[in-house]
């Protein structure tokens, strides 16, 4: 099935409905709403402290939203009622740094939710991981420490674990903004990959050219709002509020 | 030694390895002097001490070293046994205490004020105190009949350590980055899960040498429970010195403590140097 016919069918995994963020009396989010549809890969941008991260912790319940409500399918996420862990492992998700547990091998923090969490044995577990890692040609690295891999490996073995699981939905907060502009290639590649394999993803990221290629829609948030919702030929190339030009423009000078 | 390497050296290079050279060889003269100045300054000022004949008769006496040494070394089982129970004692304790202290839920808050109230209260007690008041006052209480003092002592020193060993942990805990534990919750582990598998693992290793350098203070401080009475080695050498007024025992004591805590001190700076060398060659990203 095409990433269009799903869109047209409207099926959505991810539903934000007017959802409210203040630490103290800092506004952080401010009646926020949009939807992903499965298949998509929608890309949120904004400056520091637009409130990406806030958001993206409020979906997988690293924070409480204080109004409004986030949709994982047909759960309700901001429901105090529901279980929280059952919730989370339906999220794959991967921070900017410190993914991967250094005390563990490679294989061992691919394979920790399926045997902790989801009951696998270590065999089952090992194999499924093998083939991910296979995929990236990491399958070697299996067995070492995440201090002996790069910035770039690292970040590929942690998407690797958040997809072992296969969730429905991927979260990627900013996981190219501390690495080495050399190393953000192969990540942003295996994120473009996965997209191509149908992968549903929503991605805070700075990378403002990936995100214009890579994402079928962009949410840009500027002061806790959603100033732009729409394809990235009409957010990026052609926006008219003049500042959603100005951010964009501060970015092409760098 | 660049000139051992097999590419060209420039003489500017090679001007630079010499001055090093030198500045090494004067660097190494000069403390061979200075150490050398020191041990002719302690043994000077010994032999011109008027009393260090007495003092050297009193206190290292061969005879007397000989014949402490086996009473010494026996009662130094004790404190290896008390040291072994206390170690298990302090680390279920002091994790409880730490863990305890970290809760964040509702249920636990009575908990929580009674493990901070606790680790606040015996890191402010002398460690003596507590020997006494477990010592003479737990029996006092008559309700165990009799117990051994050595487990009186046992019990004081896992008390008093306990505070401290979960204050150390506690900040090793704390010190795991955030994104670790939210990886972990992330993933679909429970709280627990979170602490057993990820934070207690790493917040160990970062604490590691400060744990191992209380291990090494406990090891000498099982020497206090001589005072209730028990014979360790400590004790042993008090025995020796009443029964002849001559110090050597104590000596000996000492050279025993010293003997069980060496190796702890090499494993301990081995373990902090490698640690060290470890984080600065890590961060990659």
């Amino acid at each position: 099935m095409t990433a269009a016919a799903d869109l047209a069918q409207g099926k959505k995994v991810l539903r934000i409905e007017g959802v409210v963020k203040r630490f103290g009396d800092n506004v952080v989010l401010d009646h926020v709403s949009f939807d992903v549809h499965q298949h998509e890969t929608v890309a949120l941008l904004g400056a520091s402290g637009s409130g990406k991260s806030t958001l993206m912790k409020c979906v997988n319940l690293l924070e409480q939203v204080n109004d409004g409500q986030i949709w994982l399918g047909d759960t309700d996420v901001t429901d105090p009622r529901i279980n929280q862990d059952k919730l989370r492992a339906r999220i794959g998700v991967v921070f900017q740094q410190f993914n991967l547990f250094s005390h563990m091998t490679v294989l061992n923090n691919v394979t920790l939710a399926a045997r902790k969490v989801h009951k696998w044995s270590r065999d089952k577990a090992e194999v499924k991981a093998i083939g991910l890692l296979k995929r990236i040609g990491m399958d070697d690295k299996a067995r070492e420490y995440p201090d002996r891999l790069s910035g770039g490996q690292q970040q590929r073995v942690a998407i690797c674990r958040a997809l072992m699981m296969e969730p429905e939905l991927l979260l990627f907060d900013e996981i190219t903004s501390a690495l080495d502009p050399l190393l953000v290639g192969e990540v942003l590649e295996m994120v473009e990959e996965l997209k191509q394999q149908g992968t549903t993803i929503l991605m805070a990221t700075h990378e403002m050219g990936f995100a214009h290629d890579a994402a079928d829609r962009i949410v840009l948030l500027r002061r806790g709002r959603i100033a732009e919702n729409g394809s990235p030929e009409d957010v990026m190339d052609h926006p008219s509020d003049p500042e959603t030009q100005a951010f964009f423009a501060a970015y092409n000078r760098v | 030694m660049s000139e051992n390497l097999p590419f060209e050296v420039s003489d500017i290079e090679r001007e630079r390895e010499d001055y090093r050279r030198k500045e090494t060889l004067r660097a190494r003269l000069t403390s061979v002097v200075s150490s050398l100045a020191f041990v002719a300054l302690v043994v000077v000022v010994l032999h011109l001490s008027p009393g260090w004949p007495r003092v050297k008769e009193s206190f290292f006496s061969p005879e007397y070293f000989v014949e402490a040494w086996p009473k010494v070394v026996d009662g130094l089982w004790l404190n290896i046994r008390v040291l072994g129970v206390a170690v298990v004692g302090v680390a279920i304790l002091g994790t409880t205490l730490a863990l305890v202290r970290m809760t964040t839920s509702a249920v636990m808050f009575p908990f929580r004020v009674v493990a901070r109230f606790y680790t606040t209260i015996m890191r402010g007690i002398p460690m003596l105190v507590v020997l006494y008041l477990v010592g003479f006052g737990i029996p006092g209480l008559g309700l165990f009949g009799r117990v051994d003092k050595a487990v009186l002592g046992t019990i004081a020193v896992v008390l008093s350590y306990s505070a401290y060993i979960a204050e150390v942990l506690r900040a090793g805990f704390e010190d795991v980055h955030p994104s670790q534990r939210a990886s972990a919750r992330s993933l679909g582990l429970t709280q627990t899960q979170t602490m057993r598998l990820v934070i207690i693992p790493q917040g160990l290793r970062k604490v590691a040498p400060a744990l191992m350098n209380d291990f090494v203070s406990m090891q000498k401080d099982v020497g206090l429970i001589s005072t209730l009475g028990a014979v360790d080695a400590v004790r042993a050498a008090q025995i020796a010195v009443a029964k002849t007024y001559n110090f050597t025992p104590y000596i000996v004591a000492s050279i025993v403590f010293i003997l069980l805590s060496v190796p702890f001190i090499i494993l301990n700076d081995w373990y902090s140097e490698r640690l060290r060398a470890r984080e600065q060659t890590g961060g990659m990203v």
